[in-house]
């Protein structure tokens, strides 16, 4: 797909996508919400709800407009502009990044010719990754601007995990723009339409990049509950542990609106996972081979939503199965494990890359490779391994196999403690003491 | 032990998705509770209709909660409301302040007080939580006769209270609301 495309559409059809982008949203968020309490009452033997509507499909409808007729309360010490525009910007921002996820190829919308994607830049990836950088903003604001001690730390919490995964969602992202050779989204979809021919291979590579970059679809997944904190990884608003975190002082249409964030930034890092590694629109390997027909028309549009879902069920899922992590846990996780192991799976690509496109024969190729996995296991083995720590029922190692003080032990004296003795008159202890009374 | 074993969690859950839900649906299905479930009391009747109720106030001063009000009246020739000299004239029970647990009926020397299982007790307002005698005394069955009137069943009330070990009215029925179980 080019990117000539985009940007020629009448005024009204854009306005037409806003409102549909935004209506798809909200709507999604009205869903998810619905969908996650039913599918975690059906993980834990309950019905979910089912009172209002279908299915009680209604549920979250009512939730919503509920929360919107609550008393807004200003807390006193807040800062009122800042108080009030920190909402504003999570949504924005949430709502914002939705606009270059490609929902569909070139159709013919009233008599025009449009890609069904609100737009497209050569960057459109980093686009989303700067809402989502900003959405921080809103959080930071909000909690700041409360005027409360717990919001304050909330929002510290919740800014330094979100900024944390953002870095190893950024880097997990590095190896799609390496494979696709584009940043542009409708682009990075079409990369993946077809396998890719390898010179030493006698199968063409699948075209999901979910398979081929198998090490950065899942770091993408990580960070991506890391970043909507969403659990395990909900530790700024763990409800159990925490008040609310960030958002403790907001109620009513405010807080409604920091609800919707999340849930959209929900939808979006599902969309752009959707997009980046599972193949964006296009239909799943068993249909396409009906014919080139399920790609066209609305279809696109379903199997988008298809695996949007899918992956919202898997964020369900996550919720449903593991108990919360510890901070530290989290941050070491993060920086640790996950930002180390990507860097060094962006440079085992660019070996490949770089090994593709060079006119070294074959057997050289093998031996280099060979070399990199001798290195590797080296590394692994030779790797200096921690000490051994004491195990919980057993104590270290130690004279009479119990942790006490040695029985001459010598306490030294504090300095100050040396002072006040010198000023001090002796006092007699005992048997002068009685003959004095 | 395996390595599998932190992915296994996730098959559990995922498992469970498809287990039967132990919710009940209560107002639409409604499961009967345990035969002896503490519900709200009866005031039974003896097998003509005379109130079981001899006014004594012992379920009153059992209950820990003080939930029972009671009045006796005496009976007389010309409106005998139960065997012997005494009934209760005004008998209370106040669901707001009721814990349901049974101590009134262990209390009662005449059988009358016991529980049925009904738990729908909720209402919209305080006043309307305090049962009258009306409202406790259970059903007139087809061969019970509205008191006042003579006793039918003996002489006096040593007949009844004897009488009542072989056929006891409606407490045989105790467990149930309606009376259904009444012999």
């Amino acid at each position: 797909m080019n990117l000539d495309q985009f940007g020629n559409d009448p005024w009204w059809l854009i306005l037409i996508k806003v409102v549909a982008i935004f209506a798809f949203l909200v709507v999604m968020t009205l869903f998810t919400i619905w969908y996650e309490r039913r599918v975690v009452a059906r993980m834990q033997h309950r019905p979910g709800p089912n009172r209002h509507g279908p299915f009680g499909l209604l549920q979250s409808l009512a939730d919503g407009l509920k929360l919107a007729f609550k008393e807004d309360i200003m807390p006193t010490l807040a800062d009122k502009v800042v108080y009030f525009f920190a909402p504003v910007i999570s949504t924005v921002t949430a709502f914002t990044a939705f606009s270059v996820m490609p929902l569909g190829p070139a159709v013919r919308l009233f008599g025009h010719s449009t890609p069904l994607q609100l737009t497209d830049t050569s960057v459109a990836v980093l686009v989303v990754l700067a809402c989502s950088s900003m959405g921080v903003y809103g959080v930071v604001l909000a909690g700041w601007a409360s005027g409360s001690t717990y919001p304050l730390l909330g929002a510290l919490r919740s800014s330094a995990q979100m900024i944390s995964y953002e870095v190893a969602m950024g880097l997990s992202i590095v190896a799609v723009f390496m494979t696709a050779n584009s940043m542009s989204t409708s682009q990075i979809v079409d990369a993946q339409a077809h396998g890719q021919e390898v010179s030493w291979l006698p199968f063409p590579l699948p075209g999901w990049y979910a398979i081929l970059l198998l090490p950065s679809f899942l770091i993408y997944f990580v960070s991506a509950v890391g970043e909507t904190n969403r659990a395990p990884f909900d530790l700024p608003e763990a409800e159990s542990e925490l008040v609310g975190g960030f958002h403790t002082e907001y109620s009513s249409l405010k807080f409604a609106l920091f609800f919707l964030a999340e849930y959209i930034n929900m939808v979006t890092v599902s969309a752009l996972c959707t997009t980046l590694f599972l193949g964006g629109w296009r239909a799943p390997w068993p249909v396409t081979l009906l014919g080139s027909g399920v790609n066209h028309g609305v279809f696109p549009v379903i199997w988008f939503s298809i695996k949007v879902l899918l992956l919202l069920f898997v964020f369900v899922w996550l919720r449903g199965t593991l108990p919360r992590l510890r901070y530290d846990q989290f941050m070491r996780f993060g920086w640790k494990i996950l930002l180390p192991l990507n860097l060094v799976w962006i440079l085992l690509l660019a070996g490949v890359k770089v090994m593709q496109g060079s006119a070294v024969p074959a057997g050289r190729k093998v031996l280099i490779i060979a070399a990199v996995a001798v290195v590797a296991l080296l590394a692994v083995t030779l790797w200096p391994s921690r000490k051994a720590e004491p195990k919980p029922g057993e104590l270290p190692p130690q004279e009479g196999g119990f942790p006490v003080p040695p029985l001459d032990l010598a306490v030294p004296p504090s300095p100050h403690l040396k002072r006040i003795e010198a000023q001090r008159e002796p006092v007699s202890v005992g048997a002068d003491s009685e003959e004095s009374s | 032990m395996s390595f599998l074993d932190p992915v296994r969690g996730f098959g559990v859950t995922f498992s469970h998705m498809f287990k039967k839900v132990v919710t009940e649906k209560y107002p639409e299905v409604r499961r009967p509770p345990a035969p002896r479930f503490h519900g709200r009391h009866i005031l039974n009747r003896h097998p003509d209709g005379l109130e079981k109720c001899i006014g004594c106030e012992l379920c009153a001063w059992a209950c820990p909660a003080d939930a029972i009000y009671v009045e006796g009246g005496d009976n007389t020739e010309a409106a005998r409301y139960s065997p012997g000299e005494r009934y209760a004239s005004v008998y209370q029970i106040n669901y707001a302040r009721c814990i349901l647990c049974g101590l009134c009926i262990e209390a009662c020397p005449t059988r009358s007080l016991t529980m049925s299982n009904e738990y729908e007790l909720a209402r919209d307002d305080r006043q309307d939580l305090i049962f009258t005698k009306e409202m406790l005394l259970a059903p007139l069955l087809p061969d019970m006769e509205q008191p006042p009137h003579p006793m039918r069943l003996g002489r006096d009330e040593k007949d009844y209270y004897i009488g009542a070990l072989t056929k006891p009215g409606t407490s045989i029925g105790a467990e149930h609301a309606k009376g259904e179980g009444a012999s």
